[in-house]
């Protein structure tokens, strides 16, 4: 979660994406965001996040996104 | 068959009693018949195309869905006996077969739309170009036929499409029932190009006779048409006057006309949209809104939003993310910030992406280098403004400007100037004429040119104008009040008098003032032609 919140506020440093939801909804998060964000994720956690996956139910919250993160990691079935 | 014509108005009345006095069964059945007729009307060889389009698309979104259930439910039983990899390589080779239904009828709708709408064009680069290099023997045009609405009805059941191969929804059972989700008449010419999971919660349901949806829906249409025939058709005279001699117009006069032709395409377009969306209200059925008063965005990126939303966020969700969240991109992503630096090599894959959307989308407006440059200009626009972030963050730290009413004010001017400008492409004959017009506004100014007489030998006279102006503050005057909620909504807690004197001005207004009679017909809606 702290990798995330740190790639979070590199890019909207004046948002405190601990407490924040409604990103996407709220327009926090646009689509150029969404995508750096997802290659940024690539990156760190080695977790590729398809284009259907890119919904405002998985980015409104950074927690709504570490969930996704972790499915994705514990991609059993 | 126009919006604005007699007949549809004729058609519309019809179909609405008809509809009320059909068991509620019957509704959906009769309006797939309604749009059918409508399509027919305005050119039997059409049918052939969404029928084409219907049918391919219903029976390749069926055939994946079917697949994915029951790969799903086999899968449920049977993953205990795989090993992991095992199970993805199974997941995998279910996955390849979808995709190969999934592609061919993607291509094949896609190659209609293609060769519907730009062989023409194809033909007229290679022509240009073959006769760059001293070829006299150009490639003959070809006769073909554009049925009407094709790139909405395109979009939205390729986007049909694609959400049931991504597992979003399941598919329609129902051919008929897809057919009039395809097909659905108010929103067939303009769109806005809807979502299925949207559209069809009310599409397909019963709907009895409720005076408070009817009333709210032919309120909306009033207040369409009012837009469309009072402002956009009576300015469109002075619009096309001012590109069609260049010689004259130009200088402040290119400037008063992509003014004016921002009023017009507003007027115009949100007209007609509030029409589909009336029409369809009266019926109990709800379309997606497609404008939320875009010229109030602060910048380019939300005018985008708030403007067009529906071709906005198709173009984000099956073309800007696919290609942004594609291997390609994610392998180029790493290797842009190795080479650039994290922070440059991040924003190639973005950009380029954003590069390929603003292209298509230029193109789905039109087949000619006009539209494909007004795409690009707004790719340019957007990156600039990204790329100025960071002094805008420095600026708002020196100077404390940001949420005056001065600097919105600001904000909300440059949007407009910057996105009139960029549609200056929309309208003259071609690129290096639109520049030579956008260049004159600084070049040729003069004050002689603010002259009333000049403008009043564009065809319109002075009352013409004040017609327009007062609508226009209408217009304003309405969107301030929708800040803070539905106007029809307000309206309707107003006593009955006073919700009289409202749709009697409005419909009295429209009927007075609209710009139909002599010298005047009442012309098509831009976006059809899209």
């Amino acid at each position: 979660m702290e990798e995330l919140l740190e790639i979070l506020g590199d890019l909207h440093p004046e948002v405190d994406f601990t407490t924040a939801t409604g990103l996407v909804d709220g327009g926090i998060l646009d689509s150029f965001d969404i995508v750096s964000l997802i290659s940024e994720i690539n990156e760190e956690f080695d977790v590729t996040i398809g284009a259907a996956e890119l919904t405002p139910e998985n980015f409104n919250s950074a927690e709504a996104i570490y969930a996704l993160i972790k499915a994705k990691l514990d991609d059993e079935d | 068959m126009l919006f604005t014509s007699y007949e549809f108005i004729g058609f519309l009345l019809a179909v609405f009693v008809i509809y009320y006095l059909l068991p509620g069964k019957m509704q959906w059945p009769f309006l797939l018949l309604a749009s059918y007729a409508f399509y027919f009307i305005a050119d039997p060889r059409y049918l052939i195309f969404i029928a084409v389009t219907s049918v391919t698309t219903f029976f390749a979104a069926k055939a994946i869905s079917d697949k994915k259930i029951a790969f799903d439910t086999w899968f449920k039983g049977h993953k205990k006996e795989y090993e992991k990899e095992e199970r993805k390589a199974l997941k995998a080779a279910e996955k390849s077969k979808e995709k190969k239904i999934f592609l061919a009828c993607l291509l094949l709708n896609l190659g209609i739309l293609a060769v519907t709408k730009y062989t023409n064009f194809t033909i007229a680069n290679i022509n240009s170009i073959m006769s760059t290099f001293g070829s006299e023997n150009g490639i003959s045009f070809v006769d073909l036929i554009i049925p009407m609405g094709i790139s909405f009805y395109t979009f939205q059941s390729m986007g049909y499409l694609i959400d049931v191969y991504n597992g979003k929804h399941e598919a329609q059972d129902n051919l008929f029932k897809y057919g009039l989700f395809v097909s659905f008449f108010p929103q067939l010419v303009q769109g806005p190009i809807s979502r299925y999971s949207d559209l069809s919660k009310t599409l397909y349901e019963e709907h009895r006779f409720n005076w408070r949806t009817v009333s709210f829906g032919l309120e909306r249409i009033l207040w369409g048409f009012f837009k469309k025939l009072v402002i956009a058709d009576r300015i469109l005279v002075a619009v096309q006057a001012i590109i069609a001699d260049t010689d004259t117009y130009n200088g402040f006069y290119a400037f008063a006309g992509a003014m004016f032709y921002a009023l017009e395409l507003y007027a115009d377009f949100t007209g007609g949209i509030d029409i589909t969306i009336g029409v369809a209200e009266t019926m109990g059925i709800k379309v997606t809104e497609n404008f939320i008063r875009p010229y109030f965005s602060k910048n380019i990126k939300e005018y985008w939003n708030r403007w067009h939303i529906t071709m906005g966020t198709w173009f984000t969700d099956y073309i800007f993310y696919p290609i942004s969240a594609s291997q390609f991109m994610m392998k180029l992503s790493k290797k842009s910030r190795a080479k650039l630096g994290n922070n440059l090599g991040k924003r190639v894959p973005v950009y380029l992406s954003s590069f390929i959307v603003w292209f298509t989308t230029g193109i789905w407006h039109g087949a000619s280098w006009n539209f494909i440059v007004w795409g690009l200009g707004n790719f340019v626009v957007i990156m600039i403004s990204q790329e100025l972030d960071p002094f805008y963050r420095w600026f708002h730290s020196k100077v404390k400007v940001a949420g005056t009413f001065g600097w919105k004010l600001f904000q909300v001017v440059r949007t407009v100037l910057i996105m009139s400008s960029l549609r200056m492409f929309d309208c003259y004959r071609d690129v290096p004429l639109t520049f030579k017009m956008f260049g004159s506004i600084f070049t040729d100014f003069s004050p002689s040119q603010l002259k009333v007489e000049a403008f009043t030998g564009m065809g319109l006279t002075v009352y013409d104008y004040a017609v327009v102006f007062v609508g226009m503050l209408i217009l304003v005057g309405v969107s301030l009040v929708q800040r803070s909620g539905s106007v029809r909504e307000k309206i309707a807690t107003l006593s009955a008098p006073i919700r009289f004197v409202i749709w009697y001005g409005l419909f009295m207004a429209t009927l007075i003032f609209g710009a139909y009679g002599i010298g005047y017909s009442a012309s098509q809606f831009i976006y059809n032609q899209f």
